[in-house]
């Protein structure tokens, strides 16, 4: 896992909800063996919209991503996460997001920050004119006008974020404690 | 003891560590894998030189690119297939799962099937364990006990590698519906009407349990139907306490315990309900009787009416940011508010999806259907059985025939125009009504326009060419 710590720059301000999987990459780029590349498909159908904040040259580039509530429903296809990550985002900040999303995001070093709609709102106004800050250290967004919004991250997942850590090394070394769970239930 | 509800009595028997924070190392005890959500991780295993942990409770079969048409030719040898990257994709998993010892149904086997209608067919799914599945949908299992949910590409090799998953409990809900079902009301109608109450986010966080007597009077494969589209309110699992129809439902599938060790696994499977005096995190209580067959009219599973109804305005939502999607929606859709519901013509039928491609589905289309010829303006109708056996037993009883003589092109099974992956799709800005669980934006094909609904009304609409009140058709 790439490790995250601190993020600056120009944020989309998408603040759509209930943005599926399916349009964050559709279903015929789901046929790939690799992880590579999906960034070019990511959001196809809002692509297609006049004036939509992805081919807005203010936000070329940047690192996070504002939306509405329940992003990322729908399918749990990685490929969404892969895809963010091919564009260059680091996090995505809703008011909620579907739990499969949140989990991969986190395993791709993405991080889903969780601020209140009033908070949001407010990040969208920001955004389409100054950067934003995402520091994982305080666990706060931040704005060039002093906006300072706190959010929490589970402790686990936070010090794999910011430490890259790989989990399937961290649990390889509970295999002992897997084995006598095997032994104990038979399985 | 404490009173437990039936998904922490699953979840404490699954623990194998917990740690500081509460999240868990939890034990899986079958994984089913497919071909799309699964190279990475095949790929993953390889780079860091793992093996498969437990490939005897790992089990592998295609359905999401696998074309609908004919698999082989008349002398039986294996058709290709045409799409070059499906075929890659389709290769990719047969040298992964002969490298890494999966077991693996071939794609041109009677079993083969959609993955979640395979995983209970074959006594795979088995009340009380953990199932988890590349997909979203595998909270279809929970309709037999299992804990089952859906993962991403990097849980699957976790699961591959270890057999185990780092998870953190989920809340829990009750969700209760009491009294018997209306003429022509279906599952379909019944998790739809759900999913509309409690709205696409409104089961995040949360494991469901399905409670009351509608439930306990349902099939096992209505059941199915209904834990399957847990996740399209934004649970990641749905349970029904297993019962004694789960257990004539399971008795000596092929993989299911046999013998002295199946009498164990039924006195074991009784204790596997919620305990009285058990409290749920939060609760939504419905009657059967206020549950009318039903109809998605937006581009989320949360946007659906009673067949009686008429396109929303936008406007007559409260909160702003819905009246902006439903804005969006009914411009996806192509629908002007007041426009009577039964008024909308399609052009498309899809029967099928893990949802509703089980036998009493097709059996349900099929009682609709006979004697009866599709409307003229379809272009295409498609039925498509869950699995080759699902399609052998549908043949058995002559239902292909019933389909076929009224206009319906009977296929073989697959995921097929739920997802558009293989070559079914939905033309753009054309409409189908789907028995599958998404009608979200391209979904169905680009620019495709979805509307769900159970298997007897997808057939009602394929007589009459709009989407139609079924109740209206058959009385």
């Amino acid at each position: 896992m790439k490790s995250v710590r601190l993020l600056h720059g120009p944020a989309y301000p998408l603040g759509r909800k209930n943005i599926d999987t399916d349009v964050i990459i559709g279903a015929e780029h789901l046929k790939t063996i690799t992880r590579a590349g999906l960034g070019r498909h990511a959001f196809e159908t809002i692509r297609r919209e006049p004036g939509n904040v992805f081919d807005d040259p203010r936000f070329q580039g940047a690192p996070i991503l504002i939306a509405g509530d329940n992003f990322g429903c729908g399918s749990s296809r990685e490929h969404a996460a892969w895809a963010l990550d091919d564009l260059g985002i680091r996090a995505v900040i809703a008011p909620s997001f579907s739990d499969i999303f949140s989990g991969n995001a986190f395993k791709n070093g993405i991080v889903a920050v969780v601020l209140d709609q009033p908070a949001v709102d407010r990040l969208l106004e920001v955004a389409a004119e100054l950067p934003l800050t995402v520091d994982l250290e305080t666990m706060t967004v931040t704005t060039p006008l002093q906006d300072r919004f706190h959010f929490h991250l589970d402790p686990f997942r936070r010090e794999c974020l910011m430490g890259g850590l790989d989990e399937i090394g961290l649990t390889t070394a509970s295999e002992p404690a897997i084995r006598a769970y095997e032994a104990r239930t038979g399985i | 003891m404490t009173a437990r509800t039936l998904y922490e009595k699953i979840w404490d028997a699954h623990v194998i560590e917990q740690r500081e924070d509460g999240t868990c190392l939890i034990y899986i005890d079958r994984h089913l894998v497919h071909e799309v959500t699964s190279p990475q991780a095949f790929e993953g295993l390889r780079l860091a030189t793992r093996k498969v942990r437990r490939p005897d409770l790992t089990l592998a079969v295609a359905d999401h690119n696998v074309p609908t048409t004919a698999r082989v030719d008349s002398r039986g040898a294996r058709l290709a297939i045409g799409d070059p990257r499906s075929a890659e994709q389709l290769a990719a998993l047969e040298a992964n799962v002969a490298e890494f010892k999966v077991p693996y149904i071939e794609a041109t086997a009677a079993e083969q099937g959609i993955v979640h209608v395979v995983g209970p067919e074959q006594g795979f799914t088995l009340p009380g364990t953990t199932v988890v599945c590349g997909d979203s949908h595998t909270a279809a299992h929970g309709a037999l006990g299992a804990l089952a949910f859906g993962i991403g590409t990097s849980e699957v090799e976790h699961v591959l590698a270890t057999q185990t998953l780092l998870l953190r409990p989920s809340k829990t809900m009750e969700v209760r519906v009491e009294g018997r079902l209306g003429f022509a009301v279906s599952a379909k109608d019944v998790i739809l009407s759900i999913i509309g109450r409690l709205g696409a986010a409104g089961g995040t966080g949360f494991v469901i349990e399905y409670r009351g007597s509608t439930f306990r009077d349902m099939s096992i494969e209505a059941r199915l139907t209904v834990a399957n589209m847990s996740i399209e309110a934004g649970a990641r699992s749905g349970l029904f306490a297993p019962d004694e129809k789960t257990f004539a439902y399971l008795k000596d599938r092929p993989m299911s315990p046999k013998g002295d060790a199946w009498l164990e696994s039924v006195e074991r499977w009784r204790t596997l309900h919620t305990d009285d005096g058990a409290s749920f995190d939060s609760s939504l209580r419905l009657d059967a009787s206020e549950i009318a067959p039903s109809v998605t009219w937006g581009t989320s599973p949360e946007d659906v009416l009673p067949i009686t109804g008429t396109v929303p305005d936008p406007e007559s939502f409260v909160d702003s940011s819905k009246q902006a999607a439903a804005r969006k929606a009914l411009d996806y859709m192509g629908l002007t508010p007041g426009t009577s519901l039964q008024d909308v013509t399609v052009e498309h039928i899809f029967i099928g999806s893990c949802t509703n491609s089980r036998i009493e589905d097709l059996r349900q289309a099929a009682d609709v259907v006979r004697g009866r010829k599709i409307n003229s303006a379809i272009k295409q109708a498609l039925v498509v059985p869950g699995s080759g056996l699902v399609k052998r037993q549908a043949e058995a009883e002559g239902l292909d025939r019933i389909f076929t003589e009224a206009g319906f092109e009977w296929r073989e099974p697959g995921c097929s125009m739920c997802l558009a992956m293989n070559p079914d799709k939905v033309p753009p800005q054309e409409r189908c009504a789907s028995t599958s669980n998404r009608n979200f934006v391209g979904r169905q094909g680009p620019g495709a326009r979805t509307h769900l609904l159970s298997p007897a009304m997808a057939a009602a609409a394929a007589v009459t060419g709009r989407l139609t009140d079924v109740r209206e058709l058959v009385k």
